[in-house]
């Protein structure tokens, strides 16, 4: 009894550490909890828009299908090379922290700086993929219903580029009125509407269709509408991968600061490496939550 | 990348391939989309997304454990970060997606 009560005493006095963890390592750690928190509520706002909006949510393969100098429909492979870019550059960071251990500052830095080249890849990726979600290229109609609706040749999908005769990457910026959509209808007979739940009409029902429903050619992707879908899922798109994408950029900013304090010297001053820990902390982090965004944007 | 690895980081090579082996996993089955797992329905999915969302907890079950090392640390601290999200993730995307549910009933 005398002595658990001596224990307490000597606990209140400080200097305990109960986890085993510094203050800054378990801040980093509560920290990522609530950002944790933070990326939960956004992908189950996602999840509340795909059940809200069953039938009429974009099949993510039709959106996502661009690869650099491939041609044709390439749907999750630039995705899937984005995900293991981070995976690569988590597993640089791991061997930058463990040569931290190890005191080895040379090899500190070379895999700190790999680590950054792969954040750097990782950005390059996401602006790509963003440049060409912005851009879009097969055009869409929206319609008073407030569903998408896009251009097909019978049951295949074609895109309004291909309807109106214009090149969609020539680089000049088109536009199309509902109108002349309804025209090019009633003289190339052989397109037709794809409806928002994929359902395909005949050219007559299209043109009728579009003269009570249509309101606007929609060309890519902004805030207000899209040409792949729901307005919200664009919105989401914009949100939850910029979100992250802010994420890494701050990530690589920090690794770029350690990296500078390590080459001056300062952690083999101070005789330990915990804070290229701690940015490896917070690094891990975003490539775990990025792992759930692959999964839930671009493969369910 | 042989001469990097010494013998005392073999642990991280490791988890790296589990990570890309289940990453492609995941795309091929993305990409064939086989058809008894997207025709069986289950817990109002399909059968192939809890596929997915299992490999998905498989991979970050890995990065957090292993590669920020979550497992290593003392017994305390690891549930004192794990419990928070364990109870309160689960717990927000059943109201979310119930809440979807029903907003999608008040349309019809």
């Amino acid at each position: 009894m005398e002595q658990t009560k001596e224990n307490t005493e000597e606990a209140w006095k400080g200097g305990d550490k109960p986890f085993a963890a510094s203050y800054g390592k378990l801040m980093m750690w509560f920290f990522l909890i609530t950002d944790a928190l933070t990326f939960s509520a956004f992908l189950g706002s996602y999840g509340f828009y795909r059940f809200k909006y069953p039938d009429i949510w974009p099949v993510p393969e039709e959106v996502f299908t661009h690869f650099p100098f491939l041609h044709g429909d390439h749907p999750l492979l630039f995705v899937a090379l984005m995900t293991f870019i981070l995976i690569m550059s988590s597993v640089t960071m791991v061997l930058a922290v463990n040569y931290g251990h190890k005191m080895q500052k040379k090899k500190v830095i070379l895999w700190l700086s790999l680590t950054i080249v792969g954040g750097f890849m990782f950005l390059g990726s996401q602006a790509w993929e963003w440049g060409h979600f912005i851009h879009g290229d097969k055009g869409a109609i929206d319609t008073k219903t407030e569903s998408i609706v896009h251009i097909a040749e019978g049951d295949k999908m074609s895109s309004v580029y291909n309807l109106m005769e214009a090149d969609g990457h020539d680089g000049s910026h088109h536009h199309f009125t509902i109108n002349d959509v309804i025209n090019k209808l009633e003289t190339k007979t052989n397109f037709n509407i794809r409806t928002a739940n994929k359902s395909y009409l005949s050219n007559s029902e299209s043109i009728k269709f579009l003269q009570e429903e249509g309101t606007e050619v929609v060309l890519g992707a902004n805030l207000k509408h899209n040409e792949y879908g729901v307005q919200n899922f664009g919105q989401c798109f914009f949100f939850i991968t910029g979100f992250h994408g802010f994420h890494v950029f701050s990530g690589v900013i920090i690794l770029i600061v350690i990296l500078i304090n390590v080459i001056k010297g300062t952690y083999e001053r101070r005789g330990h490496y915990e804070m290229v820990e701690k940015v490896g902390l917070y690094w891990h982090f975003v490539d775990l939550v990025w792992v759930f965004v692959f999964t839930f944007f671009y493969l369910v | 990348m042989a001469n990097t690895t010494t013998n005392s980081n073999w642990w991280i090579w490791k988890v790296f391939w589990i990570l890309l082996i289940v990453t492609t996993v995941e795309v091929v089955l993305g990409i064939i989309k086989p058809g008894f797992l997207i025709n069986t329905q289950f817990l109002g999915t399909k059968l192939l997304n809890h596929i997915f969302i299992v490999l998905t907890i498989v991979k970050a079950a890995y990065i957090v454990l292993s590669f920020m090392h979550l497992g290593h640390e003392r017994k305390s601290l690891k549930w004192t970060i794990l419990i928070p999200p364990i109870i309160l993730i689960p717990y927000l995307l059943f109201i979310l997606l119930t809440e979807g549910g029903y907003a999608l009933s008040l349309m019809h």
